[in-house]
């Protein structure tokens, strides 16, 4: 029998319910208000009573009304037509939700009970399987979408029965597995997982031995992420975070990507789900939109489910992965759901942490990153799940709690600052203060000598170190004056100037320059070095920044230009000419 | 107010400035009641324990005081008789009007499904350069000015609002002064424009809790042109640093532990429902939102502006510059995020070009400026950057422009070939060789 209950005490939505049976931390409970079923969850439990956060509105709620518990925790649906919805933070299909506005206790089904999918089956009758084997295969667009034995199958199956190939809806029970006690299991195309838990399922977690292309230089050439990394993105507001996150997530090399807009503007995930199914992914020439799951959260929806919509997004990724696919996550931003944590702490008067953050805070964040990461699966095969969150720092100052725990959980460092946004150098990452980890792991570094270039690491610090030079420069020149200082220090500034303007800064907004490539990066950055690596001499600074703006203007038209095009060989000719 | 057979009560158990709570059952969150005359809504319940937060203040409010639940919470009354009209915060008439007729709506209500939005598209222009070429304005867009209190937020601010091509404007004014109340309409009448406006007026006459229902007041009321009569609507909001404030009030006095400048935790999600009732609708309605936001001597670390920052679609700052003895949009620290869907598109294509390398001349002229204090000799680039600077905020980045913005560009381009370069520039070839004036 369920447990029921009745509020006893709501202040905005936090609401305390006294229970007449057992109740489970996080268990799902539905609040009848006049007719309309609001969802919340269990956050707290004190005697008989239990603190629920609501999804909804608690407007008009009054004490006494009526809940009933439902005996499980937050789930989602996995299954074929994931890709290319949008969906809310609790996985309600936004896209067949009638009204304009939003209305309370209207739950629409994640998934299509109607449409058929071309099944293959992969198992045979007979074969020995453990949960997330795979049983068959449906063609999801292009991507082979694997029907898995469900993650929460415990102990092996044996395959008794399995559908032929042929045109099935999810619900459909596609095989029939029989456990250890001789019992019969049917398994559809449907499984349903708790959002909050990490699906298992896979033989091991590697260290991650390749890198993730995006096709921006600052962070591919730079600093850049491995595939099944984690990386965050902190930055004051304005300075291009949400920018480079679309850029990421149209040219990001993934088979499959996840965003999740938490807690952000609604116009943002509209220049998604409006963009993206006209534009094209680069890797494999098909509509973006075919590969891309939004879950949307805006700021004005309810707060206790954006703490929901990055579980939700993860746990999507995570089924992916255990399909053998390349899934990048991004979540912008992870400031707003700690936000969410901190309103409802602060609603339960807890002991407040710094900030007025849970003081959990820091476990809760390494907990959710812990959860990327390239898996082996028990077939041999390989997955990845790589993460990018944002995090919007109060005042733009780092030293705050979210960016702080962040910081101890994620490998890339992708430090937006204000100076540069001030100066329109987008992307605003700081060359100095960002950092990839991955750099250092001799699987990546290998990696790269292979794909790119030998010695391709060494070239990367190099180039750091040559901004580095510059800043020193820079920072004499201010104090000494052009005249006080030799003419090395402005060499080495307009060295660093170089390397900024053609490797660093990249428009967004241009179609050429937006999307560049490993192997043009890979050209670009020996180029630039070798025109660093030159020694100049000049009769004043004046001859010295005229020489450098001609040669940055050069090799900024080249970034503009096609890669290897007649106009882009033209303008490398010229610069040849110009250091010759 | 009450009504007939209905329950009231007479026992407070505690009063603080802001709030009251009694003993009473069957009541609603969010609810509103009358406590001894005056409007209160329901915030808290905890058992049978109700907190009541009062509008107007307790001042008065005696333990013994009447209590009667209305039912509902705030509502306003929407029709097209809106239209001219000036009320309080509560929905009354303050211009001797009669009451307004027609459908009454709850305020603060649902937001629109993010899936049934539209991406903004139309481009708003206002006459002022350092707004339409920079920092160009898009319908839908929510975008407040940062000023401080001495800056003339207000005027550039009417200034917008009369020359944008909208159907309506509304105009909520928080703690606003009796004077600048009295200029808005004043610019309203003298613009022709009265039939088309709606204000919602707290001023600081009025108590500050009060100014808590005047955004969400403005809001149903522009829902209501913008979803139920596909117009375009414009709304203003000023001042929301003033609305925050009595956030903290109300929140300090229901004891929540405050976070960062004493504002409550919540104060990201209370803002977000305000301004992302901005939004293009499939329909020709859409709502856009310019609003105001004053600074501690320019401070935009502080809770307020910082929260602010991160929910609007970008933000104005007005900056007084000494070269020119103008007040300017500050170029670099303003940002209008949806610039991006009009410029180049319902604009020249060489918008966006111009604008940033217009921008980065500014910068190095900035960069000079900063060796010239320092007492360092200026080169011939310096030079020519410093008098680039002065041209640019007189013709440009003044808030006395009106041109359109064809013109802009075409200065721009004159000004660039005056002082520069056309590799100074760093403009794309193909556009240098088809605007570079000659």
């Amino acid at each position: 029998m369920k447990t029921t209950g009745i509020v006893t005490g709501i202040v905005s939505n936090l609401v305390t319910v006294k229970v007449d049976g057992p109740v489970a931390e996080n268990e799902i409970c539905f609040i009848n208000l006049g007719g309309v079923k609001m969802m919340a969850e269990v956050i707290k439990v004190n005697g008989e009573n239990a603190s629920v956060q609501v999804f909804e509105s608690t407007r008009g709620l009054k004490g006494g009304d009526k809940v009933e518990f439902e005996g499980r925790m937050l789930e989602v649906q996995l299954g074929p037509g994931l890709l290319s919805s949008v969906y809310d933070g609790l996985q309600n299909n936004l896209a067949t939700m009638e009204n304009v506005f939003l209305q309370r206790g209207e739950y629409t089904d994640p998934l299509d009970r109607q449409k058929t999918w071309d099944f293959t089956p992969i198992a045979q009758v007979g074969d020995t399987v453990v949960a997330a084997d795979w049983l068959g295969e449906v063609k999801e667009g292009w991507l082979p979408h694997k029907i898995m034995v469900p993650f929460s199958f415990e102990g092996e199956f044996k395959v008794k029965t399995i559908k032929e190939a042929g045109a099935y809806t999810v619900d459909t029970v596609i095989a029939v597995l029989t456990n250890d006690a001789g019992e019969d299991v049917n398994v559809t195309m449907v499984q349903k997982w708790p959002v909050k838990i990490a699906i298992k399922g896979y033989k091991e977690k590697p260290r991650p031995n390749k890198i993730m292309e995006t096709g921006v230089r600052v962070i591919d050439t730079l600093n850049p992420i491995a595939e099944g990394g984690t990386g965050f993105i902190p930055g004051p507001f304005g300075c291009g975070k949400t920018v480079l996150q679309h850029a990421i997530a149209k040219q990001g090399d993934a088979d499959v990507i996840v965003m999740a807009a938490c807690g952000e503007r609604a116009n943002e995930v509209v220049e998604i789900f409006t963009e993206f199914p006209e534009l094209i992914d680069p890797h494999t020439g098909r509509h973006l939109m075919e590969r891309t799951t939004i879950i949307c959260n805006t700021s004005n929806m309810p707060v206790a489910a954006r703490e929901a919509s990055v579980y939700t997004a993860m746990t999507i990724c995570e089924y992916y992965r255990a399909m053998g696919l390349k899934c990048l996550l991004l979540a912008d931003s992870t400031s707003r759901w700690a936000q969410a944590l901190r309103e409802m702490s602060n609603r339960m008067e807890e002991l407040p942490g710094a900030d007025a953050f849970p003081v959990d805070l820091s476990a809760i964040i390494s907990n959710f990153y812990a959860r990327a990461g390239m898996v082996v699966l028990n077939n041999g095969q390989t997955g990845a799940v790589t993460f990018i969150g944002t995090v919007s720092p109060a005042g733009g100052n780092l030293k705050e709690p979210v960016t702080e725990s962040t910081k101890k959980a994620a490998r890339c460092f992708y430090a937006l600052e204000q100076n540069r946004a001030d100066q329109k150098r987008y992307p605003a990452v700081s060359p100095l203060d960002s950092y990839s980890k991955y750099l250092e792991y001799p699987e990546i570094v290998e990696y790269l000598d292979k794909t790119v270039e030998e010695g391709w690491v060494a070239k990367v610090l190099q180039a750091k170190n040559i901004i580095r030079k510059g800043k020193e420069s820079a920072e004499q020149i201010n104090i000494l004056g052009d005249d006080g200082v030799p003419m090395s220090y402005h060499v080495n500034f307009w060295k660093s100037e170089l390397v900024d303007y053609v490797i660093l800064q990249q428009d967004a907004f241009d179609a050429i320059d937006a999307l560049c490539p490993l192997e043009r990066q890979r050209f670009m950055l020996d180029l630039v070095l070798d025109i660093c690596a030159r020694d100049y001499d000049f009769e004043d600074f004046e001859k010295c920044r005229e020489f450098f703006k001609n040669l940055i203007n050069e090799l900024r038209q080249m970034n503009y230009s096609a890669y290897e095009s007649e106009q882009f060989w033209a303008y490398n000719e010229s610069v040849k000419s110009m250091i010759a | 107010m009450n009504k007939a057979y209905q329950k009231v009560y007479t026992k407070l158990e505690g009063i603080t400035k802001a709030t009251v709570s009694l003993h009473a059952s069957g009541v609603s969150n969010d609810e509103l009641a009358v406590v001894g005359g005056k409007l209160a809504q329901v915030v808290r319940t905890k058992g049978d324990l109700i907190t009541l937060q009062i509008f107007s203040g307790t001042e008065g409010i005696p333990t013994n005081a009447e209590v009667a639940f209305l039912g509902e919470p705030p509502t306003i009354k929407v029709s097209d008789q809106l239209a001219g009209r000036f009320f309080d915060a509560y929905g009354h008439p303050i211009d001797g009007g009669p009451e307004v007729e027609g459908e009454e709506r709850q305020i603060g209500g649902p937001s629109v499904n993010p899936y049934k939005r539209r991406q903004p598209s139309q481009l708003i222009p206002t006459g002022i350069a350092g707004i339409d070429l920079n920092n160009t304005l898009v319908s839908g867009q929510k975008i407040p000015f940062f000023a401080d209190p001495d800056q003339p937020y207000n005027q550039v601010m009417a200034d917008v609002a009369i020359r944008a091509d909208v159907d309506k404007i509304i105009l909520g004014g928080m703690g606003l002064s009796n004077d600048d109340y009295l200029y808005f309409k004043g610019r309203f009448e003298a613009a022709g424009a009265l039939d088309k406006i709606i204000c919602f007026i707290n001023t600081t006459e009025n108590p500050p809790v009060e100014r808590l229902l005047v955004p969400d007041m403005a809001l149903t009321a522009a829902e209501y042109f913008a979803v139920d009569k596909n117009e375009k609507v414009l709304v203003l909001l000023t001042d929301m640093t003033l609305y925050a404030d009595a956030l903290s009030i109300v929140s300090n006095r229901m004891d929540q532990i405050p976070s960062k400048d004493s504002m409550p935790g919540s104060l990201y999600s209370d803002l977000a429902k305000i301004y992302e009732k901005a939004v293009q609708l499939p329909t020709e309605g859409s709502i856009t939102i310019i609003a105001v936001t004053t600074l501690n001597d320019g401070d935009i670390t502080h809770a307020i502006p910082d929260n602010t920052g991160y929910i609007t679609e970008g933000q104005l700052y007005l900056k007084a510059d000494s070269d020119t003895g103008k007040v300017i949009i500050d170029p670099f620290r303003s940002l209008s995020r949806l610039k991006q869907l009009v410029q180049g598109k319902k604009t020249r294509e060489d918008h966006s070009q111009v604008m940033n390398a217009s921008v980065r001349l500014y910068a190095d002229a900035q960069n000079a400026k900063t060796k010239l204090e320092n007492g360092f000799d200026l080169s011939d680039y310096d030079h020519r950057c410093l008098n680039y600077a002065k041209d640019y905020a007189r013709e440009l980045l003044a808030i006395d422009v009106n041109i359109s913005i064809t013109e802009m560009l075409d200065t721009a381009w004159k000004l660039f070939a005056k002082y520069f370069s056309p590799a100074e520039t760093g403009i794309k070839q193909a556009l240098i060789d088809k605007y570079w004036v000659k």
